[in-house]
């Protein structure tokens, strides 16, 4: 049964209304708080499983276009603030973050991926320790030092500042999901599939293998850099050893990775699970323990269930009486992998 | 700043001496990257490992830096042989190296950086030795101890390496391995074995290189960081597995870095060889030295 996009949305949205307004019956301001960082990483491992788990590339800069996202939203901050303009609403914010971020990931994409997968793997983790020297560099925006953003108390609808961010980002979410499933179900996610499969087949099929690759470099860049732009309103205080931290890399590899790669359901369960997990550990723990939970759990997904929770459940579902015979698969060795 | 030639030349000097020492820290990912076709991001975690162990032994027994990095040796490689056959058996054996393995690799990274976090938290650590101080001076020229003697180390370290693999049985086995595994199993020798043996081999080195990090330079746990792109950088630059390559690459990093810190910031020289890394990949994608 395919549910048709607008109606998936429309199912989406709902549950949206719905969260949101049993979030506001709780009153308590901290599950806004906790839950933007949870939604924020929805899209994050939505838009990096679009590159990912569609193409089988793998992007270690996610910290990077997501910093890139929060900066332009810095840069842009201190343009109004020093010309007296109005505010500019977030998602006119969120607009110019993604474009800004599309548009490196395409330049990164064009420089490698032409070339073996792992080269780009190695530029975009290089792409963060750059980028991080040119902000550090850049005094416009506090350079080492950071940058203060005051956020206006209240904001005329909604009330609470918080609640709107919240808001913004779980539409954010929505949207990334709604993009990701929509992919997933094109020609465009057929030739991902395609090129994760065997590039050098989809190649000599006459899939455009370069182009698919850059349309996917630029939306997943695009996403996270537009779930980077609300973060300094969030935050109140920007600083680049935080934002260009290895934990965003880390939680947007290791949420698809630990959800499953192959569709849109897996990123969001990864990132609800862990998001909340890791909020959980943060106050109850300590943040660095967290992190090493997640290091330890992405290893131990990686090699004791390749395809994730949704892998997991999948062949839970759909397992035979004769599996529990004691047949196994003829285990073949590939002896010259084709580079 | 006024453009002047002793400064020219000590920055070209110390860059040289540090492209030693920055061809020690790539050899190991020459082995695994260049060779054996493994993307081993997690080889600065390991090298920060050396580092801290090294500041371990030093601390505690007072024992040279590198003197203790060389006895531990073996068990770096007996942890790198046992990281490759993890890393074989989950991923090299079902063809998924290039997602999964690269996330495994990634993992390890973070864990060792969280562990070492936790453990000794994020203070800069540094050790002690007789040649860590002083420097020779020739007319304006100066020679500090504690970058030479890790450029001279390493370079023996390379040179042992290169004849390792050029003249020894074992190590042809290895430049076999990367061009032709089944070719290999013909002549009845085991892939998988010759692949561990480099694959430990290529985790020693970072014993070693990272020794040479802590004598040279302060290190937390972050710092292997901004050795991810110099590494692979020197790497690519240099040919893919080629270790003549790595050198030459590794010194015109070094000179090239070192000019930009002296001439326009230090905070501006990680950007470099990334932009190197781009320029490569860009230009020529073989390398210098590349087959």
């Amino acid at each position: 049964m395919i549910v048709r996009t607008p109606v998936f949305l429309l199912i989406w949205l709902g549950i949206c209304a719905l969260v949101f307004a049993a979030s506001i019956g709780l009153n308590n301001d901290y599950i806004f708080f906790a839950g933007y960082v949870v939604l924020q990483y929805v899209v994050l491992s939505t838009a990096w499983n679009i590159l990912g788990g569609y193409c089988g590339y793998v992007n270690f800069g996610s910290a990077a276009f997501f910093a890139l996202g929060a900066y332009s939203s810095v840069a842009i901050y201190r343009l109004v603030t020093e010309n007296d303009l109005y505010g500019i609403p977030i998602p006119v914010l969120m607009l110019i973050g993604g474009v800004v971020s599309g548009v490196v990931g395409f330049g990164m994409g064009y420089l490698t991926l032409r070339l073996r997968g792992a080269f780009f793997a190695i530029a975009t983790l290089a792409l963060a320790v750059v980028l991080q020297t040119l902000v550090v560099n850049w005094d416009y925006v506090g350079g080492s030092r950071g940058a203060y953003i005051i956020r206006p108390e209240q904001i005329a609808p909604i009330g609470n500042y918080i609640r709107y961010l919240f808001l913004i980002m779980m539409l954010l979410a929505v949207a990334a999901i709604t993009i990701a499933r929509l992919i997933e179900h094109s020609r465009l996610g057929y030739g991902f599939a395609s090129i994760r499969d065997d590039e050098l087949a989809a190649e000599a099929s006459g899939v455009p293998t370069l182009r698919l690759k850059l349309v996917a470099t630029t939306i997943s860049g695009a996403l996270m850099g537009m779930a980077g732009a609300p973060f300094p309103y969030y935050i109140g205080y920007l600083q680049p050893s935080s934002t260009f931290g290895l934990d965003y890399a880390v939680n947007s590899i290791a949420m698809p990775l630990i959800g499953g790669t192959t569709g849109w359901v897996g990123p969001l369960i990864g990132a609800l699970l862990l998001g909340s997990l890791q909020q959980i550990a943060t106050v109850t723990i300590s943040s660095a323990v967290n992190l090493l939970i997640v290091g330890c759990l992405l290893v131990f997904f990686v090699i004791i269930a390749p395809n994730g929770i949704v892998g997991l459940i999948h062949t839970y579902l759909q397992r035979k009486p004769e599996d529990f015979v004691g047949r196994r698969p003829v285990e073949t060795e590939i002896p010259g992998q084709v580079p | 700043m006024v453009f002047s030639f002793d400064l020219l030349i000590n920055a070209v000097i110390s860059g040289i001496l540090i492209g030693g020492f920055y061809a020690a820290v790539t050899s190991g990912v020459s082995l695994s990257f260049g060779i054996l076709d493994i993307v081993n991001i997690a080889h600065p975690a390991f090298i920060i490992l050396g580092s801290y162990l090294a500041y371990v032994a030093n601390a505690t027994l007072g024992v040279d830096p590198i003197l203790a990095s060389i006895v531990l040796l073996p068990t770096f490689y007996v942890l790198g042989a046992g990281i490759y056959q993890v890393y074989y058996v989950s991923f090299e054996k079902r063809g998924q190296e290039s997602l999964r393995g690269l996330a495994f690799f990634f993992g390890l990274l973070f864990i060792t950086e969280v562990t070492l976090v936790l453990y000794f938290g994020v203070d800069y650590r540094y050790v002690e030795a007789s040649y860590i101080g002083p420097s020779w001076h020739f007319a304006a020229l100066d020679l500090p101890l504690r970058i030479l003697v890790p450029c001279l180390v390493s370079l023996v370290l390379i040179a042992a390496l290169q004849i390792f693999l050029t003249r020894t049985f074992l190590g042809r086995a290895v430049m076999a391995v990367a061009q032709d595994q089944l070719a290999l199993r013909l002549m009845a020798v085991d892939p998988i074995k010759i692949k561990r043996i480099a694959f430990g081999i290529s985790i020693a080195t970072a014993s070693l290189a990272g020794a040479f990090l802590i004598i040279i330079q302060p290190v937390e746990p972050s710092v292997g960081r901004e050795y991810i792109g110099r590494i692979f950088a020197i790497c690519v630059l240099g040919g893919m597995g080629s270790l003549p390559g790595t050198v030459i690459a590794a010194m015109l990093l070094g000179i090239v870095e070192s000019l930009t810190s002296t001439f326009y910031g230090p905070s501006w020289a990680p950007a470099v060889s990334f932009g190197f890394l781009l320029l490569t990949l860009a230009v020529r994608p073989a390398g210098l030295l590349g087959r």
